[in-house]
């Protein structure tokens, strides 16, 4: 069972612009997490008329479930300017549940180097975490049953939807 | 060991190709031999009787090559394993090449391994002598008095007489005592380090190959010479087409040459080597298809007269190797008839045949009494269910040597009965 | 026939033996994803997390410091704990010494060995008798295979000329003694590319070489028209001991690759060598060193290739 969500997404993005615009004058480099979030962190760099282009990471390589669940075969290959050192970053995702996804992408970030800052903006910030990590800037909190699952489609016309995990 | 009976072989089929028999009759031992068939001798009263109804009883079969390893290598087996799973494979005489440690160039070792085989009574075994002194290629045996002491042929085993001058003589001398020689043909340089059949298998699996022309080269040359000294000569183990051509086109010419094969060259080829099946590293090495179907062909139409085991035990260590590190050889005695058995259940060669080119045929090359049924005849026999399926377990062999590529292979046809020298030495039940 | 020990039951790849034997899906994923190792070379900490706690031997019987250095870097790349052991042929001539060396370490919680032995199929051999929690990586075996250098090539290939399926490709040189020329016929034929031609005298070619799915030249100047591709192998320099061929000198003038020769290829060819190369007995220097040779890419690419072959044989297979 897949229910869409009652909410617009270009809502939830105009109440995260409005947010973010103070944190403009730190000059923030914009990362999304593929592939949500990189969506995400695209539409927001243009609205927030960033002029650096926003870099994006595929976390594959810093999962903790890799000798469990392997190569994920479709992994891409992330985007990062040359010097990420001292620099103020946005973290963008889709949903925060875990944290594990957003632990391996601050992994994969320190490898590129050590930056002053770090915040996070997600779409929709759910229960469920399982590492003290929390969202900066979030669009929606909800609570659901462990077996639910939020689900961000696009990237044309994005909506949110809820499904069963187990599906 | 078993008594010597009186010992009714009542209801089977008799095939004996020596005496031109297939029928279903009754056979009668005593005293160690074959007393009748048909009707029982009078005063005849069986102290056994074997039920041998939807049975085949044959002449023990007679095996070209089997090492025994012993003496020298008795980790790999013992004549007293070997010999167990001879009778278990309905083989009465086995004749052991004369690479032993020692070798056999010694009237003392010939008499020595007869004499220790017959204290085990389970099989006859029957040494080939040394062709030259130590198997060296460089100077003759002593042939006459090995002859005299229970040789019935010789050869140079493995190692290839490359000299051809000491060929020759080894031939005239051979010659002028009507001994048999028996030729394995391969030329050392072009085999080299070779370990499979060159062609495209061992390209693919990057092993050095040992092409056909190893071994029809040294046919030819070997031809020559059997035409020049008149040498009474068989070609052992051929593995090529184009031997069978070259031994069948020198008979044509009137020669006096025989040649066997191993019964794994007429159901394998260098495809079963699959990826690196050290149990099918062998010498000389599984050919093609083309190959195996005209060996085949050629044991059907009596061109190559007799099928052996070329019965070669391993311990476990010897396969567990780089291919071109484990030792050749399968341990085949007990798979040679039920091997032999497929082929007549393929069609490729009746039963009788399959038969003589197993007994009667290799007995007449040797010039031994065995092979034969017809009364007076010693009781070496081979009783046999044709009918009975099953799968074979390397594990069960008698042999000591469970190195068989024949491994889950279906069968059909089970010795149920061997018989040497009127004893039971082998029984199912 | 044995069955294929290279993917598990489910089809995942479990050990890396052979280009023979693999599906095309499988040498394209391993291209993919070695693409996407190589942007990591260039950043401040070359490491990646994925092979954290796990143990890779690099066994070499046979040495090859090139071969077992990249493997070595392309496993602590990986954040893998490496051994590097060179055990003396002599004291393991016979296979039960070989097997026991490899129980041994298997017992010290060993996950990956990466295995070059100078026999065929001693690589497969180990295969058949490692428990199923442990995986070989064949670093070439004999004359058989070598699996990570023909990938490394395909992966060079791919860099520098686009997609297989137009490309004609020519090795050159000893095919015979040669376990690259097999996986890289293998690895080519199986990517689809349009020709793969050998260029040898026949004396350097092994039986039926044909039917691996290759067009024979023994003139080099034939062989190499139009190619967009020239691979060429070392020569030993103990084969004219053996007759394979008369001289160093008579060889290089037939079968050396020369910027003369070259011009009969493609303008814009490629040179591959899978090293170390023997300057001016396959091989001129004005070649190696020259605009078409790609020959220091490929070590490079090398890394990279077995990263990629580490981590999807090491990782788990429930990616749905």
């Amino acid at each position: 069972m897949t229910k869409k969500i009652d909410v617009e997404v270009p809502t939830l993005l105009d109440k995260l612009v409005t947010d973010l615009t103070p944190l403009l004058s730190s000059n923030p480099l914009i990362i999304g997490i593929h592939t949500g979030g990189s969506w995400l962190a695209e539409i927001l760099h243009q609205r927030l008329a960033i002029s650096e282009p926003c870099g994006s990471l595929d976390i594959s390589f810093y999962r903790d479930d890799f000798s469990r669940i392997g190569l994920n075969p479709k992994v891409k290959a992330s985007h990062l300017p040359e010097d990420i050192s001292d620099r103020h970053i946005l973290l963008v995702d889709d949903v925060l549940q875990t944290g594990r996804t957003i632990r391996a992408a601050m992994n994969e970030i320190f490898d590129y180097g050590r930056p002053a800052s770090i915040h996070l903006c997600v779409l929709v910030e759910r229960n469920g975490r399982e590492l003290p990590i929390q969202a900066d800037y979030c669009g929606m909190k909800v609570n659901l049953s462990p077996d639910q699952q939020v689900k961000l489609s696009g990237p044309d016309n994005m909506s949110l939807s809820i499904g069963d995990n187990k599906s | 060991m078993a008594e010597q009976m009186n010992i009714h072989i009542r209801g089977g089929r008799i095939i004996d190709p020596a005496n031109r028999v297939d029928s279903i009759e009754d056979l009668f031992v005593s005293q160690g031999k074959i007393v009748a068939s048909g009707k029982a001798p009078a005063g005849f009263t069986a102290d056994k009787t074997i039920e041998a109804e939807n049975q085949i009883v044959c002449p023990g079969l007679v095996d070209l090559s089997v090492r025994m390893r012993e003496p020298g290598q008795e980790y790999k087996a013992t004549l007293k394993s070997e010999s167990a799973a001879a009778a278990a494979g309905g083989i009465t005489t086995c004749c052991c090449p004369p690479d032993t440690s020692p070798i056999i160039d010694t009237p003392a070792m010939a008499s020595m391994l007869t004499q220790r085989a017959a204290e085990i009574g389970l099989t006859q075994l029957l040494p080939i002598g040394a062709l030259t002194t130590g198997l060296e290629g460089e100077t003759l045996s002593d042939m006459f008095a090995l002859h005299q002491a229970g040789c019935v042929a010789f050869c140079n085993a493995e190692r290839p007489i490359t000299n051809t001058i000491i060929m020759r003589r080894a031939m005239e001398y051979a010659a002028s005592f009507d001994l048999l020689v028996m030729l394995r043909a391969n030329d050392p340089w072009l085999s080299d380090e070779g370990c499979m059949h060159e062609g495209e298998i061992s390209t693919r699996l990057g092993l050095a190959g040992i092409p056909e022309a190893a071994e029809t080269i040294i046919i030819a040359r070997d031809l020559a010479l059997i035409e020049q000294t008149g040498v009474r000569a068989h070609f052992a183990r051929i593995s090529s087409a184009r031997s069978v051509d070259l031994i069948v086109q020198a008979r044509e010419r009137g020669l006096n040459v025989s040649a066997d094969v191993a019964i794994h060259h007429l159901h394998l080829t260098d495809y079963d080597i699959g990826k690196f099946n050290t149990f099918c590293r062998v010498t000389p090495p599984l050919r093609t298809e083309r190959d195996k179907d005209r060996l085949r062909e050629a044991v059907a139409s009596g061109q190559i007269q007799a099928i052996c085991s070329d019965h070669q035990p391993h311990e476990k260590d010897a396969k567990l190797a780089a291919f071109s590190d484990a030792e050749p050889g399968i341990s085949g005695l007990e798979t040679l008839l039920p091997l032999g058995l497929k082929l007549v259940d393929e069609g490729v060669l009746d039963i009788n045949t399959l038969i003589a080119s197993l007994s009667s045929s290799p007995a007449r090359l040797l010039g031994i009494e065995a092979g034969s049924l017809g009364t007076g005849n010693r009781a070496d026999i081979c009783i046999f269910d044709p009918d009975v399926e099953w799968l074979l377990d390397n594990t069960k062999l008698l042999s000591k040597g469970h190195n068989t590529p024949f491994k889950h292979w279906p069968l059909k046809g089970r010795v149920t009965s061997t018989l040497h020298a009127g004893k039971i030495v082998y029984s199912d039940s | 026939m044995s069955r294929n020990l290279q993917y598990t039951d489910s089809g995942k790849l479990h050990h890396f033996l052979s280009i023979e034997g693999l599906r095309k899906e499988t040498l394209e994923q391993i291209l993919i994803t070695a693409d996407k190792f190589t942007q990591f070379g260039q950043r401040d900490i070359k490491k990646l997390p994925l092979l954290r706690g796990f143990t890779v031997v690099n066994l070499f019987f046979e040495n090859s410091s090139r071969t077992r250095t990249t493997f070595e870097i392309a496993a602590k790349r990986l954040s893998a704990d490496v051994i590097n052991l060179n055990p003396t042929t002599s004291s393991t001539s016979k296979g039960e010494t070989l097997l026991d060396t490899v129980n041994i370490l298997e017992a010290m919680h060993t996950d990956l060995f990466v295995l070059r032995h100078a026999k065929s199929g001693v690589a497969e051999l180990i295969a058949q008798h490692v428990p199923d929690h442990v995986h070989i990586i064949n670093a070439g075996d004999g004359q058989h295979a070598h699996p990570t250098q023909a990938m490394l090539d395909m992966f060079t290939i791919r860099q520098y000329k686009g997609p297989f399926h137009e490309l004609r490709v020519a090795i050159v040189g000893d095919i015979l003694h040669s376990r690259v020329a097999r996986s890289q016929i293998h690895a080519l034929n199986s990517l689809g590319v349009h020709e793969i031609r050998v260029i040898a005298p026949n004396s350097l070619l092994p039986a039926q070489v044909e039917r691996l799915g290759v067009h024979v030249y023994s003139d080099l100047q034939q062989g190499l028209d139009g190619v967009d591709v020239v691979m060429m192998l070392r020569l030993q320099k103990e084969r004219m001991s053996k007759a394979y061929i008369p001289s160093e000198q008579e060889y290089f003038n037939l079968y050396g690759l020369t910027s003369e020769s070259l011009a009969a290829a493609a303008d814009d060819a490629i040179v591959m060598h899978p090293g170390p190369i023997n300057r001016g007995l396959e091989i001129s220097s004005e070649v190696a060193d020259g605009p078409h040779s790609v020959i220091l890419p490929q070590v490079t690419n090398g890394i990279a290739v077995r990263m990629a072959v580490m981590a999807m044989i090491l990782g788990g297979d429930n990616n749905g």
